[in-house]
């Protein structure tokens, strides 16, 4: 009943090619933009800093993955080894260069990552698949290694930690939750309308033909090198500011080893339970997986408190996660992106169904 | 049934389950005088051993004080939460735990040195004391850059350097080390480098070779690791570590290479019974530090005969009443309750509930005598320590122990480093540079 375009013409290119050509979706995403800064004022110090700010940023970096293995189809196993450059090239720029504005750094530190995803994205020309995903563990444990080993990355270290500086923008320490929610909400709602419109453009429509049959592609014209490249360069660039900020706006001191090759399997399920090549499916598959299980602990300790053992309810908790993977995977193969477009299609014809 | 139909009757349960938790878990008018602590357990995944063990221990000792009256009549409560030894996770557990109601964490306990990372920066603007048992960050012993920050079971340099004493003791003395060849065989994470820079240090100085290797987390893959130690004909390796999984591949593959089990030493992390059990007869004589030694101490009787008694025990199994990771709990929960009694002395609040600043101070004052010890029916099991404003970690003394193929037999009286001074410097200066570095500018400590 409300969610319908009758009525609603588009008389000219632009219109028919905006980014949201129902009036409804525009209104819908104002609305949800809107409470999205609004809401540090209801929001408590846990829900921002425990959760929110972790969701914008992981699912920033299953943007990334999606960007390459979704839309390119690129199979990559890289995206943890990819945020942790973002990590630590942004702690050297601020910590190395004096007065480097803090955006700038994150910028560049996505650069850096960037740069180390097309050295990395070099077999991709050679080889597909499930062997590129082998070839791309390299760079997973290639760059925890260097960062391990090279003490200068750290500053060296003692423990082979790094502190991060403080959010400084225009002299004003970002330091609260809220406001750390802002500048990583600013960042992310930016680089994603981003990776809408490259997705939608020319870039997309490459990255979509390599995908779906690169020898083709390559026949129309294409340059494999030059898309398959981009789309690593490009995903890397936003995992690489996804690690920035999960360094400096969530853990603020990190290891190299926090970015494991269990890091990128869980940004590799974000993706697959999201939705394979779809924008919002990269922040419901995030939301996902970084939100059930500690839904279910909540859930578990609240019902249960001290009455059933811990160790138990705990290895339930697991239990039932494993099972709700499989269950949405089983229901909806295509991700949770598809649950939400499913259910638009319906509220269209909604209450009338025929 | 259409799939977005399920899917929207699943959420509307989901929902509706979620707010009748909501609403069963909203907090009933808080009685006066409870005392609040979060306890980040891990319970699953390649650590479980070590947390149930060690929470476990927490929790029986928190349940023992109260079922004996509380402290000065203030109960405990406490609330759990799963952190599956990630620090991404110990971050979402912290900020949890962090209020509870009207109450505020007080003392936060990670069990590792990963999730010590994650959140060390909060613990000072938040207000609730890092208390880290035996692991975490060494330079945090210094209390003038780290007020928030403690060690009472002990820092990684100093437990490093007593293993080195001990070789040193068992080879007949430091100038016997000279020439020899020792490998450091570690996890290699920070918490696997932690003891490098001490041992280097004492290399120089004895005059032996330390060989650095690393494992890769999780370690269950040791043998290319084992060869060069045999290539490098070591008489000695110390072994830092983590999970049960790497712990008793490591002997399995010393066993399989033939290096002799009883010239090996094990760090705190590694040396449970968990860890020997898996590895069979292959274990037998491995050496092994505690800094909470296993066994039936009196107090562990008696938490056995009131709280397992009467069935609120926490441990699944109760045979792992006693076993390293749990006296290390109870070691944990020690200090927890003693401090508390010294906050409540200190702030003049006998009988009422703390805040974070009047726990720290409470923290700080704690002075662990052998008449303590004794008192509290740990005596022997822990070694006595005294903290001040300036020096945050404890004992600084382990007792080294042999696995005799189904307990531990203890092997050494309290060991320490043989020139403690000299890591208290390299502590001082490394966490100068790291307030130097931050911008901290270090209170000053009478």
């Amino acid at each position: 009943m409300f969610y319908r375009e009758a009525g609603q013409f588009h008389t000219s290119y632009a219109q028919d090619t905006q980014l949201f050509p129902l009036r409804q979706d525009r209104v819908g995403m104002a609305i949800t933009l809107l409470a999205a800064f609004a809401l540090p004022a209801v929001a408590n110090d846990y829900w921002l800093s425990a959760i929110l700010i972790p969701w914008l940023i992981l699912a920033l970096v299953a943007l990334g993955q999606n960007i390459l293995m979704g839309y390119a189809g690129q199979l990559s196993l890289g995206s943890a080894g990819f945020m942790a450059v973002g990590a630590f090239a942004c702690y050297n720029f601020i910590l190395r260069i004096d007065g480097i504005p803090f955006v700038l750094a994150v910028l560049l530190s996505g650069v850096c990552a960037a740069i180390i995803g097309i050295v990395f994205g070099l077999p991709s020309l050679r080889i597909r698949g499930l062997y590129l995903a082998v070839a791309t563990l390299a760079s997973q444990f290639f760059i925890v290694w260097a960062l391990d080993k090279f003490g200068w990355f750290k500053n060296y270290d003692t423990s082979g930690v790094i502190t991060t500086q403080p959010i400084i923008i225009f002299g004003h320490n970002f330091a609260t939750p809220a406001e750390k929610y802002w500048v990583v909400l600013v960042i992310v709602a930016v680089l994603t309308l981003l990776a809408k419109n490259l997705a939608r453009g020319s870039v997309g429509r490459a990255w979509m033909a390599v995908r779906d049959m690169d020898v083709a592609a390559e026949v129309m014209g294409l340059s494999l090198l030059r898309t398959k490249l981009q789309a690593f360069a490009i995903s890397s660039f936003y995992c690489g500011v996804g690690g920035a900020l999960f360094a400096f706006a969530y853990l603020q001191t990190v290891e190299p080893s926090a970015f494991t090759i269990d890091l990128s399997f869980r940004i590799l399920f974000m993706v697959i339970i999201g939705g394979l090549g779809t924008i919002m499916g990269s922040f419901l598959g995030a939301a996902f997986i970084l939100l059930i299980p500690v839904f279910l602990n909540i859930v578990f300790h609240a019902a249960f408190g001290h009455h059933v053992d811990s160790t138990l309810t705990s290895a339930l908790e697991q239990v039932i996660f494993g099972a709700t993977i499989i269950a949405f995977l089983i229901l909806e193969p295509l991700g949770l992106a598809r649950l939400w477009q499913l259910t638009k299609e319906r509220l269209r014809l909604w209450p009338f169904s025929h | 049934m259409p799939i977005d139909k399920i899917a929207r009757r699943t959420l509307a349960g989901l929902a509706a389950l979620s707010a009748c938790v909501a609403i069963s878990a909203m907090p009933t008018a808080a009685l006066a005088d409870e005392q609040y602590f979060g306890i980040p357990s891990n319970r699953v995944g390649p650590y479980a051993a070590m947390g149930t063990g060690y929470y476990g221990g927490i929790i029986d000792y928190l349940n023992y004080v109260n079922l004996k009256g509380g402290v000065n009549g203030v109960k405990l409560t406490w609330t759990e939460c799963e952190t599956e030894y990630n620090a991404a996770r110990t971050v979402e557990c912290y900020q949890r735990l962090l209020h509870n109601g009207d109450k505020k964490l007080v003392v936060f306990d990670t069990l590792g040195t990963p999730g010590a990372y994650a959140v060390i920066n909060r613990m000072a603007p938040d207000q609730v004391v890092l208390a880290q048992y035996g692991y975490g960050r060494t330079d945090a012993a210094d209390g003038a850059v780290w007020p928030w920050v403690f060690n009472a079971a002990g820092q990684y340099w100093a437990q490093s350097t007593a293993h080195l004493n001990f070789i040193a003791q068992k080879e007949g003395g430091i100038e016997k080390m000279k020439g020899k060849t020792l490998v450091h065989l570690h996890i290699d994470t920070a918490y696997g480098r932690e003891p490098i820079p001490a041992m280097r240090e004492v290399a120089k100085q004895w005059g032996f070779k330390l060989v650095e290797i690393a494992v890769p987390p999780p370690g269950l893959e040791q043998q290319s690791q084992w060869l060069q130690i045999r290539r490098e004909k070591a008489d000695w390796v110390t072994f830092w570590g983590a999970g049960s999984g790497m712990n008793s591949t490591a002997i399995t593959t010393a066993a399989r290479i033939g290096f002799p089990r009883d010239k090996m030493l094990y760090v705190t992390f590694g040396g449970a019974e968990e860890d020997m059990i898996p590895a069979g007869d292959a274990a037998k004589g491995t050496f092994v530090a505690a800094n909470a030694v296993p066994g039936k101490w009196p107090l562990i009787q008696d938490i056995e005969k009131v709280v397992y008694g009467g069935g609120n025990g926490n441990l699944q199994n109760p045979q792992r009443i006693g076993t390293a990771y749990y006296n290390r709990g109870v070691g944990a929960a020690v200090m927890w309750v003693e401090a508390l009694k010294n906050a409540q002395k200190i702030h003049g609040k006998v009988g009422k509930e703390v805040h974070g600043a009047e726990f720290r101070d409470g923290y700080e004052a704690l002075d662990i005598t052998p008449e303590k010890l004794k008192e509290l029916g740990i005596d022997g099991m822990l070694a006595p320590f005294k903290l001040s404003c300036a020096k945050h970690d404890g004992a600084e003394h382990w007792r080294m122990m042999q696995w005799n193929g189904s307990k531990f037999d203890i092997v050494s009286d309290w060991v320490g480093p043989n020139d403690p001074k000299f890591i208290r410097t390299m502590i001082e200066d490394s966490a100068a540079k790291y307030a130097a570095e931050n911008k901290i500018t270090p209170r000053t400590c009478p």
